[in-house]
């Protein structure tokens, strides 16, 4: 028997609609909101109104009074019902400074959104009622809103720590060498960033529900989560309830973006109520209640310095961030801006790097991973900076960059911050992305608009990108101080009938895994894809799992599946030869049946074997009965998809709009599975990167008040604000894992966003505008167009 | 009070609160919870139905204002024959991912070509800005609606 290095059977790789489709158009998928749990109890949070307070007092009378209120709790009352504080899995330092987390706010609220009461009632509508009834009072203290303020220390958010500053975390491997670099460079370009806080909104809220059997001691957690492994682990330490006794399911999940990546107050808390209760407890959270009860995303400043010689030439490269934590630490909170530490010199071959973060804590709602996590942020940096270089060596924003590409016959590339990337071909994805945008020609038309005074600007903005995705190496997570592993399971089961049943610990919220997983197991076995089950997010069914983020679980999740069902094939292959009489090593599968190489006629198929192993009458000696394997993938190295996108957009001098009129993007993450779910993933992270460009800020007075609680003042990309992309791809696979697949989930809001802001920059850069800040609002581009002329405009 | 109404093409008498949002009428009192809720402002669309034949909020409107309507859910599309074009259109042109925004977006999309037959993508786009997807870019959804109308 070979077993095949590549996939082989033509299924991998074609455009297969999804067999997740038919359940969610139709209503008959279940969302967390949509289970019924009869003699459910339901909570309602009662929170924090003010970013930094004392609590002095709860009076609870009212809410108990409300018919159907079953209970209130303060963060006195479940003290004792922890285990232990929220968990965070990411201590970067050994030395971080880290506040305790309570589900509950014990004494203090941190910020807007904490939890201070939760009123336990019969159903929403009357928790709801309840919750109006607690009257809580405050000593207002001051609220420490900017980092700076933070960073300064004059007050301490958590009097314990004794600072703001929970930790710093340097990546210089060789001071002296980068000093040398700046003070010989000839451009030197210093450049300041600020990433806005941004709300991730999935269109599903999140939602919970606990379920106990008191009397045997089990508990079902359903939640709306990216990660119920992880959650089943971390919850089971937190609340105290044993491992094995925990069984946690995600329902249909509505989108997560790395928001669902936590161990949640309300997931905590339903759990904790439902052991005290003895019924089921259910929360659903409420999209004004999401703007600060859900973890925010990006909310850093960063300054970028370029050491280049005469040519542009980068010599160096140095970043140091200041980041925003806000108020405590969620699941990986400390971890983020290290998932993008390695990547601020981008895909251009830099001799010596350096990287420094702080990180301090803000009363603001706790910070993490939010769609791309750390790698958007740094894309950004080094994206727009090249620009800057561009423009201070005299070259076009293409030329820097292919000038600095690393050379294709580096690879795989020893990265100056120490990582390996392990394949690459820069330049072709910038070339094709410039003759899908008609660079030439739109760059043409810039200028005549500009000769002929047009108050319609145009701009073109190039970004290109490499990513570390597939998270991850355990080896390196553990250099990393990271709590767990990035390996992830599988078990591939051929039924007696020969339908096929596939385990995944890779938990889906959208992306496609069911059609996916399918398309890989077919491909090899020979079977139809609508014969095989993908079975998931349920850690009863799939007990081992690390679950979905960060673009890995194609390349370690699909990894795991593609070689489980390699050793499938090897055990049926030994029954197939004991069948055929022949050597097992003479055999061949190809389109579902086992045939003597070279032998016509000499065959039998899958399905003939996969019933003989279930009847187990006439089994090779020594060999198990049934057909099945379960691997544990633990991926070598990380992959690093690249690309490139141009976007063109036109500016309104009088308004201050900007408009997207064309988008170019050229991809490349390896082998496609299956293109059409490829495609999906670019066009909805394009678009979200975009709305970090020009519309999406949560927006926070100086009070620590979030302005942008709903979906009419936080601005989330509709129809009609976005346009139809061109899209292509480059095929460089990955040689770290066999299916040569590296990952697509992030890629286009890792590009999108510094691409719209080096064309917004493009488009004004003649009227004396170097700098724009996100989101490039009306009112900020006509304010920076003012500063630029004096305010003569 | 007392409501009676048609969902689906069934007759539906009921006793509601009188501020039960006709969203959590249909989800938590008939069961159909098809309809999603994505916001509390009437921002994203999510709940969009058919009442009387157009597209509605139903996080926007009482149960009790629904008293005598014809409504239609995204359970009351597809039949013994399949999907219902738009249905399999949103299929054939990848326009869900995680489908949560996918059964406001397919009944809004439907009383939009149904209203307006001749639109372009333009068209198309800003018919459906009052429903937010956060997914697909749209772009796989103004070509699924888009190869419904012709
Ligand atoms: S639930 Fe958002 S508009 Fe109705
Ligand atoms: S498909 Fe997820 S929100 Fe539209």
């Amino acid at each position: 028997m070979t077993v095949t290095d590549n996939p082989t059977g033509g299924i991998i790789g074609q455009a297969r609609l999804r067999k997740e489709d038919p359940a969610l158009l139709t209503g008959e998928a279940k969302f967390m909101d949509d289970l019924v749990l009869p003699g459910a109890l339901w909570v309602n949070c009662v929170r924090s109104p003010h970013a930094h307070a004392t609590i002095d007092n709860i009076d609870t009378t009212a809410a108990l009074a409300v018919e159907g209120v079953t209970a209130v709790y303060t963060g006195a009352d479940l003290a004792e019902d922890w285990a232990g504080p929220l968990p965070c899995a990411w201590p970067v330092t050994d030395d971080m400074k880290s506040p305790d987390y309570w589900p509950v706010a014990q004494g203090k609220v941190c910020h807007v959104g904490d939890i201070v009461a939760v009123v336990v009632a019969d159903s929403r509508y009357v928790a709801a009622d309840g919750a109006e009834g607690v009257v809580v009072d405050y000593s207002l203290l001051p609220a420490v809103i900017s980092i700076e303020d933070a960073e300064s220390d004059q007050v301490v958010i958590h009097e314990g720590l004794g600072t703001n500053v929970s930790y710093e975390w340097p990546l210089i491997p060789d001071p002296e060498g980068v000093e040398a670099a700046f003070a010989n460079a000839t451009h030197h370009v210093t450049e300041t960033y600020v990433h806005q806080r941004l709300i991730p909104a999935p269109m599903e809220p999140r939602g919970v529900a606990a379920v106990p059997a008191p009397h045997n001691g089990d508990m079902i957690l359903y939640s709306s989560t990216q990660i119920p492994h992880i959650l089943k682990v971390m919850a089971a330490l937190t609340v105290g309830i044993p491992e094995h006794k925990m069984r946690v399911i995600a329902p249909a999940v509505g989108g997560g973006f790395g928001c669902k990546l936590g161990v949640y107050p309300e997931e905590i808390l339903c759990l904790a109520l439902a052991v005290r209760h003895g019924v089921p407890v259910r929360w659903t959270e409420g999209r004004t209640e999401a703007a600060t009860a859900t973890i925010q995303g990006r909310a850093q400043r960063q300054t970028i310095e370029l050491a280049a010689d005469e040519n542009g030439k980068l010599l160096a490269v140095r970043a140091t961030l200041l980041a925003d934590m806000g108020a405590y630490f969620q699941l990986i909170t400390p971890g983020v801006p290290l998932l993008g530490a390695f990547l601020f010199h981008g895909l251009y071959d830099v001799p010596l790097y350096s990287f420094t973060c702080k990180s301090v804590f803000t009363n603001l709602t706790p910070t993490d991973a939010y769609r791309g996590a750390g790698r958007p942020e740094a894309t950004y940096a080094i994206e727009r900076a090249m620009d800057v270089l561009a423009l201070a060596v005299g070259v076009e924003p293409d030329e820097i960059r292919s000038l600095n590409f690393i050379p294709t016959e580096k690879f795989p590339y020893d990265s100056p911050a120490g990582l390996v990337f392990d394949s690459g071909d820069y330049q072709p994805a910038l070339d094709r992305a410039k003759e899908l945008i008609n660079w030439e020609e739109r760059r043409a038309e810039q200028a005549e608009r500009q000769a002929a005074g047009s108050k319609m600007h145009l701009g073109l903005g190039i970004s290109t990108y490499v990513e570390m995705c597939g998270l991850a190496p355990s080896r390196v997570l553990a250099s990393l101080n990271y709590g767990a592993g990035g390996w992830e399971s599988a078990t591939v089961r051929i039924l007696p009938t020969c339908k096929i049943q596939v385990v995944t610990g890779a938990t889906p919220h959208g992306q496609g895994h069911e059609t996916a997983w399918s398309m890989i197991v077919a491909d090899r076995l020979g079977v139809d894809p609508d014969d095989v089950e993908v079975l998931h997010s349920d850690t009863a069914i799939s007990p081992l799992g690390l679950d979905t983020y960060g673009s890995r679980s194609l390349s370690v999740g699909g990894t795991a599946i593609w070689m489980a069902t390699e050793r499938v094939v090897e055990k049926a292959s030994l029954i197939a030869a004991h069948m055929l009489e022949a050597n097992a090593d003479d055999l061949e599968l190809t389109n579902g049946v086992f045939n003597v190489k070279g032998t016509p006629g000499a065959e039998v198929p899958l399905a003939e074997v996969a019933f003989a192993a279930f009847t187990a009458h006439d089994l090779p000696e020594g060999l198990e009965p049934n057909l099945q394997a379960e691997v544990t993938w633990d991926p070598p190295n990380f992959t690093f998809p690249f690309g490139a996108h141009i976007a063109l957009v036109e500016i309104d001098e009088e308004t201050g709009e900007v408009e997207i009129i064309d988008y170019a993007a050229v991809d490349d993450c390896g082998n496609q599975v299956n293109p059409m779910i490829v495609e999906g993933q670019v066009h909805g992270g394009i678009v979200q990167g975009i709305g970090q460009a020009l519309w999406e800020e949560a927006i926070y007075d100086e009070d620590g008040q979030c302005r942008s609680t709903n979906l009419g003042d936080y601005l989330v990309p509709s129809a009609a604000e976005t346009i139809d992309m061109k899209l292509d791809y480059t095929v460089t696979p990955s040689p770290t894992n066999p299916l040569g697949v590296k990952g697509i989930g992030e890629a286009g809001t890792i590009a999108s966003t510094p691409a719209v802001m080096n064309a917004v920059v493009d488009a004004l850069r003649h009227l004396g505008v170097t700098e724009m800040a996100m989101p490039a609002s009306p009112m900020r581009v006509r304010r920076s167009i003012e500063n630029a002329q004096g305010g003569a405009v | 009070m007392e409501i009676s109404l048609t969902v689906n093409g069934d007759t539906q008498s009921a006793d509601v609160e009188p501020r039960t949002l006709l969203v959590h009428f249909l989800r938590d009192q008939l069961g159909l919870t098809g309809t999603n809720i994505g916001c509390d402002t009437s921002s994203c669309g999510a709940c969009t139905i058919l009442v009387d034949g157009q597209s509605a909020k139903s996080c926007n409107l009482l149960a009790v204002q629904a008293d005598g309507a014809e409504i239609t859910t995204i359970e009351g599309l597809a039949g013994a024959d399949g999907l219902h074009p738009m249905q399999q259109a949103f299929h054939e042109s990848h326009a869900l991912q995680c489908g949560y925004c996918t059964p406001g977006m397919v009944m809004a999309s439907i009383s939009l070509v149904e209203e307006y037959p001749n639109l372009d993508a333009d068209g198309v786009r800003e018919g459906l800005e009052g429903n937010l997807c956060r997914c697909t870019g749209y772009q796989n959804i103004v070509k699924a609606v888009l190869s419904v109308k012709k």
